[in-house]
């Protein structure tokens, strides 16, 4: 059923002389290009560009579409990466006139209703955060560490501290040391206890004067709140040092319990994840932070600032507001060109007034029984090395498996495709080997979760040289990636 | 309550099969004491009607290009976007997945955005595409970033004054930390100056960043720039507009070893700044220096032709604090855009929409200067923008405009790094090739 002339590289698809966009000709005075822009400025001809016309290109991308998983045709139990249910209601409303065309630079004037959008979505950020000062600058959560550790620099800096190091255990995302050696930090890993949390004595022994920022993901990246967290604040605290939460899993406590409550200094959300930007096939994303107040002058900006304007005289008159775009005193500067992700900022505008104070507990509420009941339904046949609890997500290892029968996470999450399951995260978090991290999310129905605990019964009873072999009925079997790396193609060339 | 599935009574079965009496329960390793125990002060929920009329009433307060008249720029713009190109990135199959890690299951994310890297690299003449970055600010630090690995030099960097200067403030933001210097060459004639620009540079000296055409619409002379950034070993980084290429030279050509872009031209819309598009492209020998996502082409282990995630060694998540960059999630979507975009386009399609751009801002230009007080601020060609100068200070003019249902600007005085004396009295016009001669005729009438 796979139309297979529609997916060839759409090079192969080109004809000369077709096209797929026409644009009116130009109703200004003719003169030739030669007084417009120099000969010598211009290039010799058009880019190269394949030669298509409207419905090749529709079919083309449609089809190749259709080799995809995505939420909104499998379950998708991605662990570390939230993928909900992205509500329809956030494309039609983030593609509203005068929100999808606004430009960046129009006057404040005639911005007042998206300025609205950002100062309140600025305020419950800072509310779920229990961190009052939010800047929405950046773009996706990598930037978001980046940006508060730059924050927390300036901060030291007016202290006249010189403080060199970034802490993380090693259960710590990538992008956490990758973020602290952008910002010119040295990256200090701890080891994490046998259950994989926080080892006070690792912590103890590496703090010191030189220590900035120790940046911890909580609920941890097994999926486990980490219960010593306000100790460790404090040692933290009293080495001098800032205490940075990697908001990836705040799916999890979304009103239950606040970063800045449990000793957070600063934090990013992903908005693409906690509160549905869809994932776009790999973006983009949206990473706002919230810092507490001290902290709060040296945020990137813009920030939206509200200002009540002067009574109309009008007894009993509803208070007017102006929204404005303003730079905090002693700012870091821009870490991006323009205000923010602000599509992605509006549609978790909408998720939040969707749900309401109650429906934001109810998502964590919910994100964390989806997960601890698939977590049951497995865990006697699937080892899952951090017990029988967890918050929403959980992190199985298939190293039993590997040892006695050979069979790999890799194995597991492969063979899953064929039975219509996204897979769940592998080989990551590093500190559990042959680890298959599973997040189901709150917007799963149980009997989604019984098929896929099935499924996985099913395939640890399957023969393993068949798994090593799996996956059998996508599109393409398991590529060869040795042989992409040893002579990299990365792009489409005319045969000669 | 939005969104969950299960009813009461499947939870409580569920909460049984678990162990537990109570959800509750299952939150006790968050101790007592850390609790909330209190709602949170949110506004209060909306159901879908409510909420789109909401939305409806603030989106009104807006001065949408539909009631207005845009001719703002500065490095966002008001471009055409064919409907084929949002038809394509609403597909749930696209806008619902997440990083192609999966392959068997994201050949359809893999090949599109294998042919994006195509399509960049015939765009721009350079060798290498990656799979996009935020947008066009972080996409000039990474490229200076790059650039310091590839030539090992990192106590230097050379930019010019007439790059965007936002994107200086970002680079400016990223430098910070690593006492690396940021000198920047004034270009008070609105183009650089190239002797000027050889004497700035050295052999410490990373890389030179030019952007063309400049932040004030003018075109640079990118050939001699980028020659006196080899002549003492630096790379040149480019930042181009994506749709000039339908008819300037392309980075490739005049010698670019680092290419960048803001690619919102290429079919994103504006919605006030983001999400965006940052392109990043460099020549071969750069290829394992470069940040962020790369597909390759590779077979399967029946031979069949398919994709991956390549050179992941450079990566965050392979590399940890090693790594190339700390990118992880990008703007695939807007990747996605880009790609239907120019398929849709061909060589055809975006030669006419440059065109356009550059007809309609000279004739934009010519009646503008026709009005008293306002002239051009600089003599260099440019293409889809051009700086004035207004006598009577900008302000005056983007209010008389506005007044009218007509938007301009950026005026220079909103940017700390404009570089310009007087800069009140500057305004950036953009032309791009939705404007008509109507449009134009009736905002220089408005400014008379
Ligand atoms: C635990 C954790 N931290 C940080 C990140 C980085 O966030 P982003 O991909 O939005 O940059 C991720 C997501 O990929 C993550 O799972």
């Amino acid at each position: 059923m796979r139309n297979t002339l529609a997916t060839q590289l759409i090079f192969d698809l080109s004809q000369p002389g077709r096209r797929g966009a026409v644009y009116p000709s130009s109703d200004v005075p003719d003169r030739p290009l030669d007084d417009l822009i120099p000969a010598s400025r211009r290039a010799a001809s058009a880019p190269a560009l394949p030669e298509l016309t409207e419905p090749e290109v529709i079919r083309h991308f449609v089809n190749l579409s259709t080799k995809n998983m995505s939420v909104d045709t499998h379950f998708y139990p991605l662990g570390s990466c939230t993928m909900k249910y992205n509500p329809k209601r956030h494309e039609r409303l983030a593609g509203l006139q005068g929100i999808v065309d606004l430009h960046p630079y129009q006057s404040v004037e005639h911005s007042q209703g998206m300025l609205e959008i950002l100062y309140t979505m600025q305020q419950m950020l800072a509310e779920i955060a229990g961190l009052p000062a939010v800047s929405l600058q950046p773009a996706a959560g990598a930037q978001g560490e980046f940006t508060a550790l730059l924050t927390a620099s300036a901060y030291f800096r007016d202290l006249g501290e010189t403080r060199t190091r970034v802490l993380f255990p090693n259960s710590a995302h990538g992008t956490n040391p990758a973020s602290a050696a952008l910002a010119g930090f040295e990256c200090v890993q701890l080891k994490s206890t046998a259950q994989g949390f926080i080892d006070l004595d690792e912590l103890r022994a590496a703090l010191d004067h030189r220590t900035a920022v120790f940046m911890v993901t909580n609920p941890n990246t097994l999926g486990m709140f980490e219960r010593d967290i306000p100790q460790v604040a404090k040692m933290v605290h009293d080495a001098g040092g800032l205490v940075y939460i990697d908001g990836a899993n705040m799916n999890a406590i979304c009103g239950v319990t606040r970063p800045g409550d449990f000793g957070g200094d600063m934090m990013h959300y992903n908005v693409h994840k906690t509160f549905t930007g869809p994932h776009g096939a790999g973006g983009p994303g949206s990473g706002p932070i919230a810092v507490r107040d001290f902290l709060g002058d040296y945020l990137p900006g813009p920030i939206v600032v509200r200002n009540e304007l002067p009574a109309d005289g009008a007894k009993g008159a509803p208070v007017k507001f102006r929204y404005d775009l303003m730079m905090p005193s002693k700012s870091i500067g821009r870490v991006r060109s323009f205000f923010g992700n602000v599509g992605i900022l509006v549609r978790g505008y909408c998720y939040l007034r969707t749900l309401g104070a109650a429906g934001v507990r109810g998502m964590s509420e919910n994100a964390v029984l989806n997960a601890n009941y698939l977590l049951a339904k497995l865990k006697d046949v699937l080892p899952v090395p951090q017990g029988d609890r967890c918050m929403h997500e959980f992190v199985a290892s298939a190293k039993p498996i590997k040892d006695e029968r050979g069979i790999s996470a890799m194995d597991i999450a492969k063979r899953l495709l064929d039975y219509g399951f996204h897979a769940p995260t592998v080989y990551f978090p590093l500190v559990v080997p042959e680890a298959i991290m599973i997040e189901p999310t709150e917007t799963e129905s149980r009997e989604t979760l019984d098929a896929f605990a099935d499924a996985i019964r099913k395939i640890l009873a399957e023969d393993p040289a068949y798994l090593h072999e799996a996956p059998h009925q996508t599109p393409v079997s398991r590529p060869d990636e040795v042989r992409a790396a040893r002579t990299p193609v990365l792009k489409w060339e005319k045969a000669t | 309550m939005a969104y969950l599935y299960n009813t009461p009574q499947q939870q409580r079965e569920m909460l049984q099969t678990i162990g537990v009496d109570s959800i509750d329960e299952l939150f006790d390793q968050i101790p007592a004491g850390l609790r909330l125990g209190r709602p949170l002060d949110l506004p209060p929920a909306l159901t879908e009607i409510e909420l789109e009329s909401h939305l409806r009433e603030l989106g009104a307060k807006n001065g949408s290009p539909l009631q207005r008249v845009c001719f703002l720029g500065g490095g966002s713009y008001d471009h055409f976007i064919p409907a084929a190109v949002d038809a394509i990135a609403s597909r749930s199959e696209f806008y619902t997945a997440y990083t192609p890690y999966q392959a068997e299951a994201s050949q359809g994310t893999l090949q599109a955005f294998f042919e994006y890297q195509s399509l960049i690299c015939q765009l721009t003449g350079m060798d290498v595409s990656n799979a996009s970055l935020y947008e066009g600010g972080t996409a000039v630090s990474e490229a200076v970033f790059m650039a310091m690995r590839a030539t090992d030099r990192h106590g230097k960097v050379v930019l010019l004054g007439s790059v965007h200067p936002e994107y200086r403030e970002v680079c400016e933001t990223y430098l910070r930390q690593i006492n690396c210097e940021l000198v920047v060459v004034p270009t008070p004639e609105g183009v650089a100056d190239v002797a000027a620009v050889r004497k700035a540079v050295d052999d410490q000296t990373a890389c030179l960043v030019i952007q063309q055409p400049n932040f004030f619409g003018c075109l640079e002379q990118t050939q001699e720039l980028v020659a006196a950034a080899h002549a003492v070993g630096a790379l040149a980084v480019v930042s181009f507009d994506p749709i000039s290429l339908g008819l300037l030279s392309r980075p490739g050509e005049y010698g670019a070893d680092i290419a960048v872009a803001e690619g919102q031209s290429l079919g994103t819309p504006m919605q006030y700044g983001g999400p965006y598009l940052g392109i990043l492209t460099c020549r071969q020998e750069f290829v394992r220096k470069m940040p962020g996502r790369l597909i390759g082409e590779t077979v399967d282990r029946a031979g069949r032709r398919c994709y991956v995630l390549n050179l992941q060694a450079r990566e965050q998540h392979i590399r940890r604090e090693k790594a190339t960059s700390n990118i992880c999630t990008n703007q695939g979507l807007m990747a996605l855009r880009a790609t239907v975009y120019l398929s849709l386009l061909g060589p055809a399609g975006l030669r006419e929409a440059a065109e356009l751009c550059t007809r309609k801002a000279h004739y934009a230009a010519d009646r503008l200067t026709s009005v008293s007080g306002i002239e051009l601020a600089f003599r260099a060609p440019f293409f889809k923008e051009f700086t004035l100068r207004c006598r009577h200070g900008a302000d005056r003019v983007v209010a008389q405009a506005g007044a009218a249902g007509f938007d301009l600007g950026p005026g220079l005085a909103r940017f700390r790094r404009a570089g310009l004396d007087a800069a009140n009295e500057y305004l950036v016009v953009a032309v791009t090739e939705k404007r008509t001669r109507a449009e134009i005729d009736a905002l220089v009438a408005a400014l008379r």
